[in-house]
């Protein structure tokens, strides 16, 4: 590197400038501080964008009622809005950015497994944090992730019990799209399903996107099952319910039992094709508390489209946003250490209710619930466990509240063996 | 069986549909649209923005959307693909460019999106479109319960499959197209007006396609993307036939999709998809020129 003379000159005078006005320059740094940068990192465009766009506003809805009410420590919290562009690749080069570059303590984002995988890495080796809203299937344990939707314990322990138990069906047949959160989520289905008297016939998956259900429909019609349980995931669902009306099946005979079908996709396919089905989820727009309907107008007002559906995932970016702040309140300063620290056992009263981060995984205790579907393509709530239930992401391997594979100490990879 | 069966040809009519307008645009005229499954998925918008703004159902707007896109591949013809005719690859990149555009202006609204205006029926999300109720459901033959969406698919098809037959082989207009099929140069010398001729080729190809997008859009999902898979196994469709025979890709369509739905009843949908791309590769390797062709060009 060349150093001509007058750029030495330049920088050495800056730099004596410097040291002649120390203390006022540690003043500005003060002042600069007064604000908390974090990472906002979700698709904006692309194929996810039509989902990972409402997550990103309840984050960015999140962010702006704590800074009217007064920020997080007396600071106001700075979004710094990345776009992930629907593409695992793009995220870890802009989770990179944020941490390295903008050096912010956390980062909310993800919708996919795919993209988590992606930037996982970077929150690991650079010790930083990551917030992940959406449900998925376990199997993760990662000092360096805050996960706060469900695990597959929290969408299938009631589920399968309460198909079996309250509408009477005894023979399953698994249905998804081929890729590893159905997959996962059929394990779990397979466990509760023989632990609870019950068995499957059949175990089917499609591509990923896929929307000719004809031969399945089909094979579902004549596999002599009494109910269906479906972990299949985006527009491919449409299509189902769709084909699964028109080959003359109905749900009062023949239910739907779906882990992933949300108000997004009723209205999309049209409420007609899902009345009488069913869906586990923690969270549904139809929840009756004065705290969900009060979060469902803020969120209309915010995204400025009075007839937007808040799902699971949306409320978990909301809610994520409020444990945090709660962390770094209890931890009093802004680094990834202390954040993580400070939200283990950290409790919010969220619109689906109470939610609490478990201090050994990092995972949320959230409240299964199962809604039945209405012909105005909102759920009825038809059972609600009552109380949050402890996240378990290692049960389709046998995990139990007893025996936890995943501890503050990090996963204990001889009881994954056993 | 018969329900396997059924599945089998529910499936080729969907291809054929698809196919069909294509089989038209590269098949007659040589020119490689990516643009096509974006006409599909205009056609299916104009259902969902027609039941919406006008109050038309699903059937009624089957006109409009054949309209709507046989006018905007007449004006792709003429901006874009009329500079392109002999150069190949040339009229893919530049329609798949046109595919791209056409898919960020339903996604963005038109622009409308950057200044905070929502309207209604576009934009990124998933789309519904009401499906009239004696659309829906199954009615039974004796013993078989058949899918009456799909016997009304077929139905669609099995017109458009004739209407098209009959313009190209039974009216002068065809006879012209044909003749620019076989060669462009001599027909022009016979004095036929290739110029208007193609411009018109174009725009019934694309109003095909339109008439797809509002059958698919009855039991599949309605998004920006949705067009993109399909134009894949619309080319499958043709290239298998052979290039420029309508029998050829009613035989290939039939053929794949009777492949499709058995293989997937007795294994499973996936690799149903393999063995029927496995097929084609075989037919093209066997018989480059597809299933049926003539010399020509």
């Amino acid at each position: 590197m060349a150093i001509n003379r007058r750029d030495f000159l330049k920088s050495t005078a800056a730099g004596a400038a410097g040291a002649l006005v120390t203390p006022y320059f540690f003043h500005r740094t003060a002042l600069a501080a007064d604000t908390v940068d974090v990472g906002v990192l979700f698709s904006q465009t692309g194929g996810l964008s039509i989902i990972e766009k409402s997550l990103s506003d309840a984050t960015l809805m999140a962010i702006q009622e704590i800074n009217d009410s007064g920020g997080v420590l007396g600071k106001q919290i700075n979004p710094i809005v990345e776009d992930g562009a629907s593409d695992p690749k793009t995220y870890n080069e802009k989770a990179s950015k944020l941490v390295i570059s903008d050096k912010v303590p956390t980062v909310f984002g993800s919708y996919t497994s795919a993209s988590r995988k992606a930037v996982l890495p970077v929150f690991e080796k650079r010790r930083n944090l990551y917030f992940y809203p959406t449900y998925y299937e376990g199997f993760e344990c990662s000092k360096n992730v805050v996960y706060t939707g469900a695990v597959p314990n929290q969408q299938l322990s009631n589920f399968i019990p309460w198909i079996i138990e309250n509408l009477g069906k005894k023979k399953f047949f698994i249905v998804g799209s081929n890729y590893i959160y159905p997959r996962e989520m059929a394990k779990v289905c397979k466990i509760l399903i023989e632990g609870n008297g019950a068995e499957w016939v059949a175990d089917e998956y499609l591509e990923l996107g896929h929307s000719e259900w004809g031969a399945m429909v089909n094979k579902i019609k004549s596999s002599g099952c009494d109910v269906v349980l479906s972990n299949v995931v985006g527009d491919s669902v449409v299509a189902f319910y769709r084909e699964f009306k028109n080959q003359g099946l109905t749900h009062d005979k023949l239910p739907i039992c779906a882990t992933v079908t949300s108000e997004i996709e009723i209205a999309a396919m049209g409420p007609e094709y899902a009345v009488g089905s069913y869906t586990s989820f923690p969270y549904f727009q139809a929840i009756d508390t004065d705290l969900n309907k009060a979060f469902i107008e803020r969120y209309r007002m915010f995204v400025n489209d009075p007839k937007a559906v808040t799902h699971h995932a949306l409320e978990s970016s909301y809610f994520q946003v409020y444990l945090w702040k709660q962390a770094l309140e209890k931890a009093g300063e802004a680094t990834p250490e202390a954040i993580r620290a400070g939200v283990m056992g950290q409790e919010y009263d969220a619109p689906n209710g109470h939610v609490k981060i478990d201090p050994e995984n990092l995972h949320t205790f959230l409240t299964p619930r199962i809604a039945e579907w209405l012909p105005d393509g909102q759920g009825k709530i038809v059972d609600d466990y009552g109380e949050p239930i402890r996240p378990l992401p290692y049960v389709a391997y046998g995990e139990t509240e007893d025996t936890l594979f995943c501890t503050e100490k990090g996963l204990d990879t001889s009881k994954l063996k056993g | 069986m018969i329900d396997v069966l059924f599945i089998g040809l529910s499936l080729g009519s969907i291809l054929l549909l698809v196919a069909l307008g294509l089989a038209i645009t590269y098949g007659a005229m040589g020119v490689i649209n990516m643009a096509h499954g974006e006409m599909v998925m205009i056609g299916a918008y104009t259902t969902v923005m027609s039941a919406i703004w006008l109050g038309i159902g699903l059937i009624p707007s089957i006109l409009l959307a054949f309209i709507v896109t046989a006018l905007l591949g007449w004006l792709i013809e003429r901006i874009v693909v009329k500079r392109l005719y002999g150069r190949l690859l040339d009229t893919l990149l530049a329609t798949w460019g046109v595919a791209i555009l056409i898919q960020q202006a339903v996604r963005l609204e038109f622009g409308l999106s950057f200044f905070g205006i929502h309207v209604e029926g576009l934009g990124p999300g998933l789309q519904n479109v009401t499906v009239p109720d004696f659309l829906q459901g199954a009615f039974s033959i004796g013993a078989v319960e058949i899918n009456t969406y799909r016997t009304f698919i077929i139905l669609v098809t099995a017109v458009l499959t004739l209407l098209t037959w009959y313009l190209m082989y039974r009216t002068p207009i065809g006879t012209q197209v044909r003749a620019i099929i076989r060669n462009p140069s001599m027909a022009a010398a016979c004095g036929i007006d290739v110029d208007r001729v193609n411009a018109l080729t174009f725009a019934y190809g694309s109003g095909l396609a339109g008439v797809a997008g509002v059958m698919m859009s009855g039991f599949k999902t309605v998004f920006p993307d949705m067009g993109t898979s399909m134009v894949v196994d619309g080319f499958m469709v043709v290239v298998m036939g052979g290039v420029g025979s309508l029998l050829g890709s009613v035989a290939s369509a039939g053929i794949l999709g009777e492949i499709n739905g058995v293989v997937a009843s007795v294994t499973n949908d996936i690799l149903a998809r393999a063995v029927v791309f496995g097929v084609v590769i075989m037919v093209i390797v066997l018989k480059p020129q597809g299933l049926f062709s003539f010399k020509g060009r």
